[in-house]
Protein backbone atom coordinates (compact mmCIF):
# COMPACT_ATOMS: atom_id res chain seq x y z
CA UNK A 1 0.00 0.00 0.00
CA UNK A 2 1.57 3.24 -0.90
CA UNK A 3 1.83 5.57 2.20
CA UNK A 4 0.19 8.76 1.77
CA UNK A 5 1.95 12.33 2.87
CA UNK A 6 -0.43 12.07 6.19
CA UNK A 7 0.81 8.63 7.24
CA UNK A 8 4.18 8.65 8.92
CA UNK A 9 6.30 5.11 7.67
CA UNK A 10 8.08 3.20 10.86
CA UNK A 11 10.84 2.92 8.83
CA UNK A 12 12.87 5.64 9.45
CA UNK A 13 14.73 4.98 6.43
CA UNK A 14 11.93 5.42 4.35
CA UNK A 15 13.12 9.01 3.63
CA UNK A 16 16.52 8.20 2.35
CA UNK A 17 14.76 6.04 0.15
CA UNK A 18 12.67 8.65 -1.31
CA UNK A 19 15.68 10.45 -2.22
CA UNK A 20 17.42 7.92 -4.17
CA UNK A 21 14.67 8.34 -6.62
CA UNK A 22 16.19 10.24 -9.56
CA UNK A 23 13.81 13.50 -10.30
CA UNK A 24 13.26 13.67 -14.38
CA UNK A 25 15.50 17.13 -14.03
CA UNK A 26 18.27 15.03 -13.15
CA UNK A 27 17.49 12.85 -16.23
CA UNK A 28 17.98 16.22 -18.26
CA UNK A 29 20.97 17.13 -16.90
CA UNK A 30 23.05 13.98 -17.99
CA UNK A 31 21.12 13.71 -20.97
CA UNK A 32 22.38 17.26 -21.91
CA UNK A 33 26.10 16.29 -21.48
CA UNK A 34 26.00 14.39 -24.59
CA UNK A 35 24.51 17.68 -25.97
CA UNK A 36 28.53 18.65 -27.03
CA UNK A 37 28.61 15.51 -29.48
CA UNK A 38 26.56 17.05 -31.63
CA UNK A 39 26.29 20.88 -30.89
CA UNK A 40 29.91 21.19 -29.98
CA UNK A 41 32.00 18.67 -31.55
CA UNK A 42 34.75 21.18 -31.89
CA UNK A 43 34.52 21.74 -28.18
CA UNK A 44 35.08 18.30 -26.76
CA UNK A 45 38.59 18.98 -25.76
CA UNK A 46 37.04 21.41 -23.30
CA UNK A 47 34.06 19.51 -22.16
CA UNK A 48 36.56 16.28 -21.08
CA UNK A 49 38.16 19.01 -19.23
CA UNK A 50 35.01 20.00 -17.64
CA UNK A 51 33.80 16.77 -16.53
CA UNK A 52 37.56 15.72 -15.09
CA UNK A 53 37.22 19.03 -13.05
CA UNK A 54 33.42 18.53 -11.82
CA UNK A 55 34.50 14.94 -10.41
CA UNK A 56 37.14 16.99 -8.75
CA UNK A 57 34.58 19.57 -7.34
CA UNK A 58 32.55 16.34 -6.94
CA UNK A 59 35.04 15.23 -4.65
CA UNK A 60 35.42 18.63 -2.92
CA UNK A 61 31.58 18.46 -1.93
CA UNK A 62 31.96 15.28 -0.54
CA UNK A 63 33.93 16.73 2.51
CA UNK A 64 32.92 20.56 2.20
CA UNK A 65 29.57 20.75 1.08
CA UNK A 66 28.09 17.32 3.38
CA UNK A 67 30.56 16.95 6.22
CA UNK A 68 31.61 20.54 6.79
CA UNK A 69 35.49 19.96 5.99
CA UNK A 70 37.13 23.22 4.82
CA UNK A 71 39.94 22.10 2.63
CA UNK A 72 42.50 24.87 0.66
CA UNK A 73 44.75 22.01 -0.48
CA UNK A 74 42.34 19.34 -1.95
CA UNK A 75 44.72 19.69 -5.31
CA UNK A 76 47.54 17.44 -3.45
CA UNK A 77 45.53 13.96 -3.71
CA UNK A 78 44.19 15.27 -7.44
CA UNK A 79 47.69 16.15 -8.08
CA UNK A 80 49.00 12.65 -6.01
CA UNK A 81 46.70 10.39 -8.69
CA UNK A 82 47.83 12.85 -11.60
CA UNK A 83 51.12 11.91 -11.02
CA UNK A 84 50.82 8.44 -9.85
CA UNK A 85 48.89 7.37 -12.96
CA UNK A 86 51.51 9.03 -15.13
CA UNK A 87 54.51 7.52 -13.61
CA UNK A 88 52.68 4.16 -14.04
CA UNK A 89 52.50 4.56 -17.46
CA UNK A 90 55.73 6.17 -18.06
CA UNK A 91 57.38 3.13 -16.27
CA UNK A 92 55.51 0.93 -18.72
CA UNK A 93 51.70 0.25 -17.84
CA UNK A 94 49.75 2.56 -19.79
CA UNK A 95 46.49 0.30 -19.26
CA UNK A 96 44.17 3.41 -18.22
CA UNK A 97 41.36 1.47 -15.97
CA UNK A 98 44.07 0.18 -13.68
CA UNK A 99 45.90 3.26 -13.84
CA UNK A 100 42.54 5.21 -12.38
CA UNK A 101 42.83 2.49 -10.05
CA UNK A 102 46.26 2.93 -8.93
CA UNK A 103 45.51 6.82 -9.29
CA UNK A 104 42.56 6.54 -6.61
CA UNK A 105 44.41 4.13 -4.15
CA UNK A 106 47.81 6.13 -3.77
CA UNK A 107 45.21 9.30 -3.17
CA UNK A 108 43.20 7.26 -0.73
CA UNK A 109 46.35 6.00 1.06
CA UNK A 110 47.42 8.87 1.32
CA UNK A 111 44.14 10.67 2.56
CA UNK A 112 43.49 7.84 4.93
CA UNK A 113 46.74 8.59 6.50
CA UNK A 114 46.33 12.65 6.89
CA UNK A 115 42.63 11.85 7.89
CA UNK A 116 43.84 11.08 11.62
CA UNK A 117 45.10 14.53 11.29
CA UNK A 118 41.57 16.42 10.01
CA UNK A 119 39.93 14.46 12.03
CA UNK A 120 40.89 16.21 15.25
CA UNK A 121 40.52 20.05 13.76
CA UNK A 122 37.65 22.56 12.69
CA UNK A 123 37.61 26.10 11.20
CA UNK A 124 40.82 28.00 10.53
CA UNK A 125 43.14 25.56 11.85
CA UNK A 126 41.64 23.10 9.62
CA UNK A 127 42.17 25.11 6.44
CA UNK A 128 45.56 26.06 7.52
CA UNK A 129 46.19 22.61 8.09
CA UNK A 130 44.85 21.31 4.48
CA UNK A 131 46.50 24.38 3.01
CA UNK A 132 49.94 23.34 4.54
CA UNK A 133 49.37 20.11 3.24
CA UNK A 134 48.80 21.09 -0.46
CA UNK A 135 51.96 23.30 -0.42
CA UNK A 136 53.80 20.84 1.05
CA UNK A 137 53.19 18.33 -1.49
CA UNK A 138 53.89 20.68 -4.29
CA UNK A 139 57.20 21.69 -3.26
CA UNK A 140 58.07 17.77 -2.87
CA UNK A 141 56.54 17.82 -6.61
CA UNK A 142 58.97 20.54 -7.89
CA UNK A 143 62.13 19.01 -6.09
CA UNK A 144 61.42 15.56 -6.91
CA UNK A 145 62.48 16.52 -10.35
CA UNK A 146 64.26 12.93 -11.32
CA UNK A 147 60.50 11.40 -10.24
CA UNK A 148 58.06 13.88 -11.36
CA UNK A 149 60.16 16.21 -13.52
CA UNK A 150 59.51 19.33 -11.53
CA UNK A 151 58.49 22.09 -13.02
CA UNK A 152 59.36 20.87 -16.84
CA UNK A 153 56.18 18.58 -15.91
CA UNK A 154 56.24 14.71 -16.82
CA UNK A 155 56.88 13.80 -20.34
CA UNK A 156 56.51 10.36 -21.71
CA UNK A 157 53.30 9.66 -20.50
CA UNK A 158 51.86 6.97 -23.30
CA UNK A 159 48.09 5.88 -22.38
CA UNK A 160 47.07 2.66 -24.11
CA UNK A 161 43.58 2.53 -25.82
CA UNK A 162 41.05 1.73 -23.55
CA UNK A 163 40.00 -2.14 -23.73
CA UNK A 164 43.08 -2.42 -25.89
CA UNK A 165 40.94 -1.07 -28.97
CA UNK A 166 39.13 2.87 -28.41
CA UNK A 167 42.31 5.12 -29.24
CA UNK A 168 42.34 8.18 -27.67
CA UNK A 169 42.14 11.04 -30.78
CA UNK A 170 43.45 14.43 -31.33
CA UNK A 171 39.59 15.62 -31.09
CA UNK A 172 38.54 14.69 -27.40
CA UNK A 173 35.80 12.13 -28.67
CA UNK A 174 37.36 9.21 -26.42
CA UNK A 175 38.45 11.84 -24.06
CA UNK A 176 35.15 13.59 -23.45
CA UNK A 177 33.20 9.95 -23.66
CA UNK A 178 35.74 8.30 -21.33
CA UNK A 179 35.83 11.56 -18.62
CA UNK A 180 32.12 11.59 -19.10
CA UNK A 181 31.52 7.52 -18.33
CA UNK A 182 33.65 7.78 -15.03
CA UNK A 183 32.03 10.62 -13.73
CA UNK A 184 28.55 9.11 -14.11
CA UNK A 185 29.46 5.76 -12.47
CA UNK A 186 31.43 8.01 -9.54
CA UNK A 187 28.42 10.40 -9.51
CA UNK A 188 26.34 7.15 -8.97
CA UNK A 189 28.37 5.93 -6.02
CA UNK A 190 28.44 9.58 -4.41
CA UNK A 191 24.50 10.02 -4.80
CA UNK A 192 24.06 6.42 -3.19
CA UNK A 193 26.86 6.83 -0.60
CA UNK A 194 25.44 10.53 0.36
CA UNK A 195 21.50 9.14 0.44
CA UNK A 196 22.55 6.59 3.19
CA UNK A 197 22.26 6.78 6.82
CA UNK A 198 25.79 8.08 6.37
CA UNK A 199 25.27 10.40 4.17
CA UNK A 200 22.83 11.89 6.78
CA UNK A 201 24.76 11.19 9.57
CA UNK A 202 28.22 13.43 7.76
CA UNK A 203 25.40 16.17 7.29
CA UNK A 204 24.68 15.98 11.44
CA UNK A 205 28.41 16.49 11.60
CA UNK A 206 28.44 19.66 9.60
CA UNK A 207 26.14 20.87 11.95
CA UNK A 208 27.39 19.75 15.06
CA UNK A 209 30.16 17.56 14.72
CA UNK A 210 30.76 17.42 18.96
CA UNK A 211 27.70 16.54 19.10
CA UNK A 212 26.81 14.29 17.47
CA UNK A 213 28.37 10.95 19.13
CA UNK A 214 25.40 11.61 21.61
CA UNK A 215 23.03 10.31 19.23
CA UNK A 216 25.68 7.37 18.51
CA UNK A 217 27.83 8.27 15.76
CA UNK A 218 31.58 8.51 15.57
CA UNK A 219 32.11 11.81 14.15
CA UNK A 220 36.14 11.31 13.76
CA UNK A 221 35.57 7.88 12.27
CA UNK A 222 33.02 8.85 9.66
CA UNK A 223 35.46 12.38 8.67
CA UNK A 224 38.12 9.80 8.58
CA UNK A 225 35.88 7.63 5.93
CA UNK A 226 34.24 10.42 4.19
CA UNK A 227 37.93 11.84 3.84
CA UNK A 228 39.49 8.74 2.23
CA UNK A 229 36.74 8.29 0.02
CA UNK A 230 37.05 12.05 -1.33
CA UNK A 231 40.39 11.60 -1.75
CA UNK A 232 40.37 8.89 -3.70
CA UNK A 233 37.49 10.24 -5.63
CA UNK A 234 40.05 13.42 -6.58
CA UNK A 235 42.75 11.19 -7.66
CA UNK A 236 40.04 9.47 -10.02
CA UNK A 237 40.02 13.41 -11.52
CA UNK A 238 43.92 13.60 -11.19
CA UNK A 239 44.62 10.51 -13.60
CA UNK A 240 41.65 11.00 -15.56
CA UNK A 241 43.43 14.31 -16.55
CA UNK A 242 47.01 12.56 -16.87
CA UNK A 243 45.49 10.22 -18.98
CA UNK A 244 43.38 12.21 -21.40
CA UNK A 245 46.56 15.00 -22.27
CA UNK A 246 48.86 12.33 -21.49
CA UNK A 247 51.44 14.83 -19.64
CA UNK A 248 51.25 16.66 -15.78
CA UNK A 249 52.08 19.69 -15.09
CA UNK A 250 52.86 20.75 -11.47
CA UNK A 251 50.12 23.13 -11.75
CA UNK A 252 48.01 19.80 -10.96
CA UNK A 253 49.10 20.22 -7.40
CA UNK A 254 48.78 24.09 -7.10
CA UNK A 255 46.83 26.04 -5.06
CA UNK A 256 45.42 27.90 -7.49
CA UNK A 257 43.58 24.27 -8.30
CA UNK A 258 42.19 24.08 -4.89
CA UNK A 259 41.00 27.82 -4.52
CA UNK A 260 39.34 26.93 -8.07
CA UNK A 261 37.74 24.51 -7.27
CA UNK A 262 36.34 25.80 -3.56
CA UNK A 263 35.35 28.84 -6.08
CA UNK A 264 33.19 26.57 -8.32
CA UNK A 265 31.67 24.59 -5.76
CA UNK A 266 30.68 28.32 -3.89
CA UNK A 267 28.93 28.87 -7.41
CA UNK A 268 27.30 25.96 -8.19
CA UNK A 269 26.08 25.70 -4.97
CA UNK A 270 28.15 23.01 -1.98
CA UNK A 271 26.09 20.50 -0.45
CA UNK A 272 24.01 19.30 -3.47
CA UNK A 273 25.86 16.66 -5.28
CA UNK A 274 25.03 18.52 -8.36
CA UNK A 275 26.49 22.45 -7.11
CA UNK A 276 29.98 21.33 -8.29
CA UNK A 277 29.13 20.07 -11.42
CA UNK A 278 27.12 23.22 -12.20
CA UNK A 279 29.51 25.68 -11.06
CA UNK A 280 32.52 23.73 -12.99
CA UNK A 281 30.71 23.74 -16.45
CA UNK A 282 30.05 27.50 -15.30
CA UNK A 283 33.56 28.19 -13.94
CA UNK A 284 35.12 26.51 -16.84
CA UNK A 285 33.06 28.20 -19.79
CA UNK A 286 33.59 31.44 -18.14
CA UNK A 287 37.35 31.17 -17.86
CA UNK A 288 37.60 29.97 -21.61
CA UNK A 289 35.10 32.82 -23.11
CA UNK A 290 36.74 35.13 -20.59
CA UNK A 291 40.08 34.30 -21.23
CA UNK A 292 39.79 34.74 -25.14
CA UNK A 293 38.46 38.38 -24.44
CA UNK A 294 41.62 39.45 -22.51
CA UNK A 295 44.07 36.42 -21.70
CA UNK A 296 45.40 38.32 -18.63
CA UNK A 297 42.74 39.41 -16.64
CA UNK A 298 39.62 37.14 -16.90
CA UNK A 299 39.54 36.17 -13.23
CA UNK A 300 38.18 39.37 -12.83
CA UNK A 301 35.17 38.27 -14.31
CA UNK A 302 34.87 35.24 -12.07
CA UNK A 303 35.77 37.86 -9.39
CA UNK A 304 32.67 39.57 -10.52
CA UNK A 305 30.78 36.20 -10.84
CA UNK A 306 31.75 34.85 -7.47
CA UNK A 307 30.37 38.53 -5.63
CA UNK A 308 27.27 38.40 -7.15
CA UNK A 309 26.55 34.73 -6.26
CA UNK A 310 27.52 35.27 -2.50
CA UNK A 311 25.43 38.32 -2.22
CA UNK A 312 22.43 37.43 -4.01
CA UNK A 313 22.62 33.79 -3.63
CA UNK A 314 24.38 32.74 -0.51
CA UNK A 315 23.32 28.88 -1.00
CA UNK A 316 24.83 28.78 -4.56
CA UNK A 317 22.99 28.77 -8.17
CA UNK A 318 21.35 25.38 -7.20
CA UNK A 319 20.52 26.89 -3.85
CA UNK A 320 19.15 29.96 -5.34
CA UNK A 321 17.07 27.88 -8.04
CA UNK A 322 15.67 25.95 -5.10
CA UNK A 323 14.48 28.57 -3.28
CA UNK A 324 12.50 30.18 -6.09
CA UNK A 325 11.01 26.75 -7.17
CA UNK A 326 9.99 26.64 -3.79
CA UNK A 327 8.35 29.81 -3.57
CA UNK A 328 6.57 29.36 -7.16
CA UNK A 329 5.15 26.36 -5.75
CA UNK A 330 4.12 27.61 -2.67
CA UNK A 331 2.98 31.30 -3.54
CA UNK B 1 21.75 -2.46 43.62
CA UNK B 2 21.57 -5.91 41.34
CA UNK B 3 18.92 -4.00 39.33
CA UNK B 4 20.53 -0.75 38.70
CA UNK B 5 20.18 0.79 35.44
CA UNK B 6 22.89 3.20 36.14
CA UNK B 7 24.99 3.63 38.81
CA UNK B 8 27.55 6.69 39.57
CA UNK B 9 30.38 5.40 42.60
CA UNK B 10 31.65 8.25 43.68
CA UNK B 11 32.58 10.51 41.03
CA UNK B 12 34.72 13.27 41.01
CA UNK B 13 34.54 15.15 37.20
CA UNK B 14 34.52 18.28 35.61
CA UNK B 15 36.72 19.98 32.41
CA UNK B 16 40.21 20.10 32.97
CA UNK B 17 41.83 20.73 35.54
CA UNK B 18 38.18 22.42 37.24
CA UNK B 19 36.68 19.94 39.42
CA UNK B 20 32.57 20.80 38.85
CA UNK B 21 31.55 17.22 40.85
CA UNK B 22 32.74 16.09 43.90
CA UNK B 23 31.47 12.58 45.50
CA UNK B 24 28.93 11.81 43.22
CA UNK B 25 26.77 8.56 43.95
CA UNK B 26 23.06 7.08 42.96
CA UNK B 27 21.45 4.31 41.38
CA UNK B 28 18.80 4.87 38.96
CA UNK B 29 16.94 1.06 38.61
CA UNK B 30 15.41 0.16 35.52
CA UNK B 31 11.96 1.82 35.04
CA UNK B 32 12.98 4.35 37.77
CA UNK B 33 12.94 8.38 37.10
CA UNK B 34 15.49 10.61 38.97
CA UNK B 35 14.49 13.95 39.32
CA UNK B 36 17.97 16.15 40.02
CA UNK B 37 17.44 19.94 41.04
CA UNK B 38 19.39 22.90 42.40
CA UNK B 39 20.21 26.35 41.69
CA UNK B 40 22.41 27.73 38.81
CA UNK B 41 25.72 26.75 38.18
CA UNK B 42 25.83 23.41 40.81
CA UNK B 43 26.72 21.11 38.17
CA UNK B 44 23.23 19.52 37.12
CA UNK B 45 24.23 19.92 33.36
CA UNK B 46 27.70 18.21 33.71
CA UNK B 47 26.31 15.50 35.84
CA UNK B 48 24.50 14.76 32.25
CA UNK B 49 27.43 15.49 30.49
CA UNK B 50 29.43 13.24 32.58
CA UNK B 51 26.63 10.48 32.68
CA UNK B 52 26.92 10.77 28.60
CA UNK B 53 30.98 10.97 28.32
CA UNK B 54 31.91 14.07 27.97
CA UNK B 55 33.81 15.34 31.10
CA UNK B 56 37.22 14.00 32.21
CA UNK B 57 36.42 11.90 35.24
CA UNK B 58 39.16 12.20 38.43
CA UNK B 59 37.82 9.88 40.17
CA UNK B 60 35.19 7.23 40.42
CA UNK B 61 32.67 5.01 38.04
CA UNK B 62 29.74 4.91 36.10
CA UNK B 63 28.06 1.51 35.57
CA UNK B 64 25.62 0.53 33.22
CA UNK B 65 23.77 -2.63 33.40
CA UNK B 66 26.34 -3.22 36.75
CA UNK B 67 29.34 -2.72 33.30
CA UNK B 68 32.22 -0.08 34.15
CA UNK B 69 31.74 2.32 31.21
CA UNK B 70 34.01 5.43 33.02
CA UNK B 71 36.17 5.04 29.66
CA UNK B 72 33.66 4.35 27.42
CA UNK B 73 33.05 7.38 24.35
CA UNK B 74 30.05 9.33 24.36
CA UNK B 75 28.71 7.28 21.16
CA UNK B 76 29.26 3.86 22.70
CA UNK B 77 27.22 5.29 26.00
CA UNK B 78 24.66 6.18 22.98
CA UNK B 79 24.47 3.23 20.98
CA UNK B 80 24.47 1.01 24.43
CA UNK B 81 21.02 3.23 25.44
CA UNK B 82 21.73 6.44 27.27
CA UNK B 83 19.82 9.26 25.34
CA UNK B 84 20.43 12.33 25.77
CA UNK B 85 18.49 16.16 25.12
CA UNK B 86 20.59 18.95 25.99
CA UNK B 87 20.15 21.72 27.48
CA UNK B 88 20.66 23.84 24.49
CA UNK B 89 18.65 21.31 21.91
CA UNK B 90 21.60 21.53 19.67
CA UNK B 91 18.98 20.23 16.61
CA UNK B 92 20.56 20.22 13.30
CA UNK B 93 19.27 23.70 11.38
CA UNK B 94 19.56 23.22 8.35
CA UNK B 95 18.39 19.19 8.48
CA UNK B 96 14.11 19.20 8.28
CA UNK B 97 12.38 17.76 11.14
CA UNK B 98 12.43 14.60 9.00
CA UNK B 99 16.01 14.59 8.63
CA UNK B 100 17.06 15.56 12.35
CA UNK B 101 15.01 12.44 13.43
CA UNK B 102 16.48 9.81 10.85
CA UNK B 103 19.68 10.37 12.00
CA UNK B 104 19.69 9.68 14.73
CA UNK B 105 17.59 6.61 14.28
CA UNK B 106 18.83 2.94 15.32
CA UNK B 107 16.55 -0.09 15.89
CA UNK B 108 14.00 -0.46 18.65
CA UNK B 109 10.75 0.42 18.92
CA UNK B 110 10.73 4.05 18.97
CA UNK B 111 10.03 4.90 14.80
CA UNK B 112 8.80 7.71 13.13
CA UNK B 113 5.33 6.60 13.98
CA UNK B 114 6.10 6.17 17.06
CA UNK B 115 7.91 9.72 18.06
CA UNK B 116 4.80 11.20 15.87
CA UNK B 117 2.25 10.07 17.91
CA UNK B 118 4.09 11.62 21.12
CA UNK B 119 4.68 14.69 19.03
CA UNK B 120 1.78 15.25 16.45
CA UNK B 121 3.31 19.01 16.13
CA UNK B 122 6.54 17.32 14.57
CA UNK B 123 4.65 15.68 12.02
CA UNK B 124 2.78 18.52 10.79
CA UNK B 125 6.26 20.42 10.48
CA UNK B 126 8.15 17.41 9.42
CA UNK B 127 9.61 19.31 5.81
CA UNK B 128 10.25 21.69 7.89
CA UNK B 129 13.99 22.98 8.71
CA UNK B 130 15.03 22.54 12.11
CA UNK B 131 15.95 26.72 12.49
CA UNK B 132 12.11 27.10 11.06
CA UNK B 133 10.33 25.78 14.44
CA UNK B 134 10.04 27.45 17.72
CA UNK B 135 11.55 26.59 20.85
CA UNK B 136 8.71 24.28 21.93
CA UNK B 137 9.11 22.63 18.50
CA UNK B 138 12.42 22.60 19.26
CA UNK B 139 12.60 20.79 22.10
CA UNK B 140 9.89 18.77 20.97
CA UNK B 141 12.19 17.42 18.24
CA UNK B 142 15.64 17.13 20.06
CA UNK B 143 13.36 15.00 22.64
CA UNK B 144 11.90 12.92 19.76
CA UNK B 145 15.90 12.93 18.23
CA UNK B 146 17.07 10.99 21.64
CA UNK B 147 14.25 8.46 21.34
CA UNK B 148 14.99 7.75 18.10
CA UNK B 149 17.99 6.51 19.32
CA UNK B 150 16.17 3.85 20.92
CA UNK B 151 17.61 4.43 24.99
CA UNK B 152 16.95 2.80 27.43
CA UNK B 153 17.79 5.72 29.44
CA UNK B 154 16.49 9.16 28.61
CA UNK B 155 18.62 12.43 30.05
CA UNK B 156 16.55 15.61 29.78
CA UNK B 157 18.54 18.84 30.72
CA UNK B 158 15.72 21.74 31.43
CA UNK B 159 13.40 20.73 28.69
CA UNK B 160 10.94 23.16 29.74
CA UNK B 161 13.37 25.88 30.31
CA UNK B 162 12.39 29.07 28.18
CA UNK B 163 8.96 27.75 27.28
CA UNK B 164 5.05 29.34 27.00
CA UNK B 165 3.48 27.66 29.91
CA UNK B 166 1.14 25.69 27.43
CA UNK B 167 3.98 24.27 25.93
CA UNK B 168 5.61 23.85 29.43
CA UNK B 169 2.04 21.96 30.01
CA UNK B 170 2.85 19.91 26.41
CA UNK B 171 5.92 18.75 26.81
CA UNK B 172 5.53 17.66 30.59
CA UNK B 173 2.30 15.43 29.74
CA UNK B 174 4.55 13.66 27.16
CA UNK B 175 7.49 13.33 29.12
CA UNK B 176 4.55 12.01 31.58
CA UNK B 177 3.53 9.66 28.97
CA UNK B 178 7.30 8.49 28.59
CA UNK B 179 7.37 7.43 31.84
CA UNK B 180 3.81 6.00 33.01
CA UNK B 181 3.09 3.99 29.62
CA UNK B 182 6.32 3.24 28.07
CA UNK B 183 8.59 2.51 31.19
CA UNK B 184 11.32 4.86 30.13
CA UNK B 185 14.02 5.31 32.68
CA UNK B 186 14.60 9.08 33.05
CA UNK B 187 16.90 11.54 34.54
CA UNK B 188 15.18 14.66 35.24
CA UNK B 189 17.19 18.09 35.37
CA UNK B 190 14.48 20.89 35.77
CA UNK B 191 14.50 24.26 36.86
CA UNK B 192 10.25 24.24 37.23
CA UNK B 193 10.65 21.68 40.67
CA UNK B 194 7.33 20.94 41.49
CA UNK B 195 7.00 20.17 38.28
CA UNK B 196 10.05 17.70 37.90
CA UNK B 197 9.09 16.13 41.21
CA UNK B 198 5.85 15.28 39.86
CA UNK B 199 7.08 13.77 37.12
CA UNK B 200 9.49 11.50 39.17
CA UNK B 201 10.15 9.02 41.97
CA UNK B 202 13.29 9.94 43.56
CA UNK B 203 14.90 13.21 43.93
CA UNK B 204 18.82 14.76 44.32
CA UNK B 205 19.30 18.36 45.31
CA UNK B 206 22.89 19.18 44.15
CA UNK B 207 25.00 22.49 45.90
CA UNK B 208 28.22 23.02 44.95
CA UNK B 209 28.94 20.04 43.16
CA UNK B 210 28.16 17.65 45.67
CA UNK B 211 24.30 15.90 46.94
CA UNK B 212 23.23 18.21 49.18
CA UNK B 213 19.77 15.78 50.30
CA UNK B 214 18.08 12.68 48.74
CA UNK B 215 14.60 10.91 49.03
CA UNK B 216 11.44 10.12 47.13
CA UNK B 217 10.22 12.88 45.37
CA UNK B 218 7.09 12.99 46.77
CA UNK B 219 8.17 13.53 49.83
CA UNK B 220 10.54 16.88 48.99
CA UNK B 221 7.23 17.83 47.22
CA UNK B 222 5.65 18.07 50.15
CA UNK B 223 8.34 19.42 52.32
CA UNK B 224 8.03 23.31 51.36
CA UNK B 225 10.82 24.20 53.72
CA UNK B 226 13.70 21.54 52.43
CA UNK B 227 12.85 23.06 49.05
CA UNK B 228 13.34 26.73 50.26
CA UNK B 229 16.11 26.40 51.69
CA UNK B 230 17.67 24.23 48.92
CA UNK B 231 16.69 25.76 45.53
CA UNK B 232 15.33 28.88 47.20
CA UNK B 233 11.63 27.98 45.53
CA UNK B 234 8.44 28.45 46.55
CA UNK B 235 6.50 25.44 45.31
CA UNK B 236 2.91 26.06 45.60
CA UNK B 237 0.90 23.29 47.23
Amino acid sequence: MAMTASTPSTDPHAWLRRQTRWHPVEIAFWLATLLPFFLFPNYLVLASQIAITALFALSLDLILGYAGIVSLGHAAFFGLGAYASGILSKHGWGEPLTGLLFGAAVAGIVGYATSFIIARFRHLTLIMLTLGFGLLLFELANKAHWLTGGADGLQGVKIWPIFGRIQFDLWGYTAYSYALIVLFVLFLVCRRLIHSPFGLALRGIRENSVRMPAIGAPSAAHIRKIYTISAAIAGVAGALLTQTTETVALEVLSFARSADTAVMLVLGGAGMLYGGLIGSIIFMIARDQFSGIAPQYWYFWIGILLIVVVMFLPNGILGGLSTLLARWRKP
Amino acid sequence: MADALLSLKDVRAGYGAAVVLDGISFDVPVRGSLAVLGRNGVGKSTLLLTIMGFTAIARGAVLWRGEDITRLPPNRRAQEGIGWVAQEREIFPSLTVEENLTVASRPGDWNLKKVYDLFPRLHERRGNKGNHLSGGEQQMLATARALMTNPDLLLLDEPLEGLAPIIVEELSAAIGRLAAEQGMTLILVEQHAEIALSLTDEAVVIERGTIAHRARSKDLLADQATLDRLIGLKVEA
